[in-house]
């Protein structure tokens, strides 16, 4: 790493709906300033290059891999943890799910998949199983063999469907 | 009292049904503890300079360059650590000839495979000490290296370690019967050479370990993401000179093992030492890349074999001449000699026939050290076992479920010892088969398989049977010499408010072992599983056990829990039969109260019994045990394992234009004795069934001849991805140990250990009438177009 990206850079941006200011290494990425600067430790850094999906966070309203973004980027950035949705309650029913129907196992891809799965399920209509399969393909789990994962979303698509239609 | 397992309608009957994981709504809100989310005061990052070669001699290391690195705190070399931290050799009495050179923490002057470490920097953030090893300027002098696994015994070829005589780590030939008169006389042969690739278990969570030494109070602490906590005490106690009772292994939520979590690795053995030296916590967390080139790698065999059957399809011999290739030393402590020793004792392992030869030769090479993954020795065992048998049905004209029912030992034959000298307890491959066959209704889908073949579409069905080594007793580590405990132990204990706690010597990984044992606990002492803390994961405060592989989570440590529970219901059955003046046999517990056995009437809440021996003790008999905790271990003695069976099924498509293998559905029935947890047992093989998908279409680790690692990246190891996974069937046949009370045997490598066979044998059934077939995992496009002839260059 050369001094460019040593370079120190202040950024000010919302994580889980609170104001953040930071001064970042240049070369620092997204993930590691979340898990080491603000103790968010849910999105795991994994691959490291943007393969696995095991840090994947929401930003500006989109999944997105914290291990491809640097943290100067997110300046002026809201972003949203897995802690962050927990909290809020958003996606309960789909953790609801996971717990139920043993969705996970040594849960270390799982705040990640639940990211990618909540863009999904804010999608419009109930998708199929080869469209969750697809869909979290970004997504690696080496614990589940993934049926177990398809069979919640599929699980929750359907409830919120109803709720909507109901 | 033993406990009604067969009563549905029993009290407390917890064992059996799906109880919820206590520790999974923790992880569905990210709130895990792993490795590198503990951060501690002066703590400092290692990062390890690796080998870019296969065989190098180091001349020099100047770390001059790095030092300027602001954050940059110390360089280690090996000799450095070599000073207070011992080299170790990976040998086991039992693998009789198994050889391999000291190791050390780090290479002192030769580095023999690509990722071996050569040097560390110790800095005060990962990014200096990465930035600093990236300046280590070490002279490298070129060695030959050992790459081919073939030719690595030749004459011509150099010899890897020179004071080991050659590169012949083990070898062993087993022989039952007159195998060469069968193969003269049988009816006829069919040899086939099957090749399995080198895989790796790509965790999510890469290895990681932080330690903290406190001179002050000579303590050692670890917090590591591993399978075998008190193996790793045992381990950096003895290296670095300190007693056990000085190092303390805590082990919190790990991201996935498979295996590749239970050995010793130099580098973390390094970062224990460094942080010894510099008397200050150490963290190092491996990356991507270096998880490729360090974890431990599997599965690189050859293998010649070849099957004799009579006219009516009955097995008359099997021989097997096995080769693995192990990397540059033998793993520690485990040894890689095992996954060798398994394909011979494995071979043939659901079927009654007489004549049985297996060899397995395993040798050195200048690459990544190979030792026990997921499913150690199976998947290549079963594939040998079934592509042989469906061939021979093939050459029979038979159907392959015709040909197996023929040969796998009868459901009441047990017990009974295998020609590989295996000894069954109780097995039930029929009764595990025809539950397939009604599951997947094989007649309708070989109508469906046939009708698809005129429209040009190639449909294949693969089944596989195969037996399973659980529950192992010391004959599998111990005997040979290693401190590898395959004993287990759990303290359960009820605290004032009638809660309970129960520490356990068996890890979690993800696979449900807090849940298990809460059931278990539950059950055994009468109190609703919410009601019960697990705690596993830390050899200060747990009895002393072995950890988490071979299957034995549930088989030992589960027997543990429920005796050590039922030790300490009848601990408070006695004093409130003191204090109810009732007699103790007519009492029990029942969801968290004293009650009359027989009427099921309340006599007194728990916490009423906890608040009187804890706070008004004055108040019983004089002399009344009042140990309101009990402790029991647990270890298998009748047998050396606990053999469990199944079989899978795989339906499949292939495209013979692009040689892709589409998955459509998979199925599994298996037998692990008794089920404790339904749904947990459900996902292990699922999971378990993926990992072995993945190596029979994906997963291979590629060198090219000069020993250099080729793909280092999830972008290039390819591993499954949900779009390309089937749904999976899963049904059960019980058939509970006689050994322990639970009844329960293993689970968790069943799926791991026919998935690939299963494939490779629907692969077959598709290309047969093409008059293709194919051997060589992974099963990639390329492979296949081969074997229809289609791609030949």
């Amino acid at each position: 790493m050369n001094e460019m990206f040593r370079d120190k850079i202040d950024i000010s941006l919302t994580v889980n709906g609170e104001p953040v200011e930071g001064r970042v290494p240049a070369g620092q990425h997204l993930v590691d300033f979340l898990r080491g600067a603000l103790g968010l430790t849910g999105a795991h850094a994994s691959c490291e290059h943007g393969v696995c999906g095991a840090c994947t966070i929401k930003v500006n309203g989109e999944a997105v891999r914290g291990c491809l973004m640097l943290a100067a980027q997110a300046d002026g950035a809201d972003i949203w943890t897995v802690e962050g949705l927990s909290d809020q309650g958003t996606i309960k029913d789909l953790q609801d799910a996971f717990v139920a129907r043993n969705a996970l196992q040594c849960g270390f891809c799982t705040p990640g998949m639940l990211v990618a799965i909540d863009e999904l399920l804010g999608k419009e209509g109930v998708p199929s199983r080869a469209e969750i399969r697809e869909h979290l393909s970004g997504n690696y789990c080496r614990c589940t063999g993934y049926e177990a994962i398809v069979d919640a979303v599929e699980t929750v698509a359907r409830a919120r469907a109803q709720k909507g239609a109901a | 009292m033993s406990i009604q397992f067969g009563n549905p309608d029993r009290p407390n009957s917890y064992i059996g049904k799906t109880v919820p994981r206590p520790n999974a709504r923790r992880l569905v809100q990210g709130r895990g503890v792993y490795v590198d989310d503990i951060v501690l005061p002066r703590m400092a990052h290692v990062v390890f300079v690796r080998s870019p070669f296969a065989h190098a001699k180091i001349n020099r290391i100047d770390a001059e360059e790095a030092m300027s690195v602001k954050g940059v705190l110390r360089v280690f070399t090996g000799k450095d650590i070599a000073e207070v931290c011992t080299p170790w050799v990976a040998v086991l009495a039992h693998l009789k000839g198994l050889k391999s050179p000291p190791e050390h923490a780090i290479a002192v002057d030769r580095a023999c495979w690509v990722g071996e470490p050569v040097a560390a920097v110790v800095a005060t953030s990962r990014a200096a000490a990465e930035d600093g090893a990236a300046l280590i300027d070490v002279d490298y002098e070129q060695l030959d290296p050992v790459a081919d696994m073939m030719s690595a015994l030749d004459p011509q070829t150099p010899v890897l370690h020179p004071d080991m005589g050659d590169n012949l780590a083990f070898e062993r030939q087993h022989e039952q019967g007159d195998v060469e008169e069968a193969f003269r006389t049988a009816h006829k042969v069919v040899s086939a050479r099957f090749v399995t690739g080198r895989h790796t278990g790509v965790t999510l969570e890469p290895r990681s370990i932080l330690v903290d030494w406190n001179p002050a109070e000579e303590q050692m602490t670890a917090w590591h993401a591993t399978q075998a906590p008190h193996m790793i005490q045992t381990v950096l106690a003895k290296h670095l000179d300190l007693p056990e009772s000085r190092v303390r292994v805590i082990c919190e939520d790990v991201g996935g093992s498979y295996g590749i979590k239970v050995h010793v690795y130099p580098d973390e053995v390094a970062t224990a030492a460094i942080a010894k030296i510099m008397k200050r916590p150490m963290k190092f967390i491996a990356d991507r890349l270096e998880s490729f080139s360090s974890d431990i790698h599997a599965r690189d065999h050859e293998i010649e074999a070849k099957i004799a059957v009579g006219e009516d399809g009955k097995i008359l011999a099997m021989d097997v001449d096995d080769w693995t290739a192990i990397g540059a030393y033998s793993v520690y402590p485990r040894t890689s000699a095992i996954e060798g020793n398994q394909v011979v004792n494995l071979c043939g392992g659901p079927y009654d026939f007489a004549n049985y030869r297996a060899k397995t030769t395993v040798v050195f090479q200048n690459k990544t050290p190979t030792c026990q993954y997921r499913a150690v020795g199976h998947p290549i065992a079963v594939a040998i076992t079934e592509g042989l048998v469906d061939m021979a049905a093939a050459e029979l004209g038979m159907d392959p479920v015709e040909i197996r029912r023929r040969n796998m030992f009868k459901d009441d034959a047990y017990p009974v010892t295998s020609p590989a000298n295996m000894r069954f307890e109780g097995l039930s491959h029929h009764a595990s088969l025809d539950k397939l066959l009604e599951l997947m209704d094989y007649e309708a889908l070989r109508s469906e398989q046939a009708e698809l073949r005129k429209k040009g579409i190639h449909r294949g069905i693969g089944i596989a049977s195969f037996i399973e080594l659980t529950n192992p007793s010391p004959f599998m580590y111990g005997i040979g010499g290693a401190r590898i405990s395959a004993q287990d132990g759990c303290t359960v204990r009820m605290d004032p408010d009638g809660s309970v706690v129960a520490l356990s010597g068996v890890t979690e990984q993800g696979q449900g072992t807090e849940a298990m044992l809460s059931q278990v606990v539950a059950e055994g002492l009468g109190v609703s599983p919410a009601r019960v803390r697990i705690i596993t994961g830390d050899t200060q405060v747990t009895p002393y056990g072995g950890g988490t592989w071979a299957s034995r989570g549930a088989g030992i440590g589960g027997e543990a829990a429920l005796q050590a529970a039922r030790a300490l219901r009848d601990s408070i059955l006695e004093v409130a039969a003191a204090m109810l003046q009732a007699d103790q046999t007519k009492l029990d517990i029942r969801d968290g109260a004293i009650v009359d056995a027989a009427s099921g009437e309340a006599r007194m809440p728990l916490e009423e019994l906890g608040r009187i021996v804890y706070f008004r003790g004055d108040t019983l008999p004089k002399g009344l045990p009042r140990e309101l905790v009990q402790t029991r271990h647990y270890i298998t003695s009748d047998y050396p394992f606990a053999f469990t069976n199944g079989v899978q099924a795989s339906y499949l498509e292939v495209d013979t234009q692009t040689g892709i293998v589409r998955l459509l559905k998979h199925w599994c029935v298996e037998d692990c004795g008794r089920v404790i947890n339904p749904l947990l047992v459900d996902e292990q093989i699922r999971g378990g069934i993926v990992q072995g998908l993945g190596g029979a279409l994906f997963e291979e680790i590629h060198y090219d001849a000069d020993g250099q690692l080729l793909n280092g990246s999830m972008a290039d190891y390819l591993v499954p991805m949900a779009a390309e996974m089937p749904d999976m069937i899963i049904g059960h046949v019980e058939t509970p140990t006689q050994e322990s009370l639970l009844g329960a045997k293993g689970a968790g490598e069943a799926g791991t250990a026919g998935s690939p066979a299963a494939v490779m044998n629907a692969i077959n059934d598709a290309l047969r009438p093409m008059g293709a077939q194919v051997t060589e995992m992974p099963f990639t496009p390329e492979r296949i177009l081969r074997a229809l002839g289609s791609l030949k260059d």
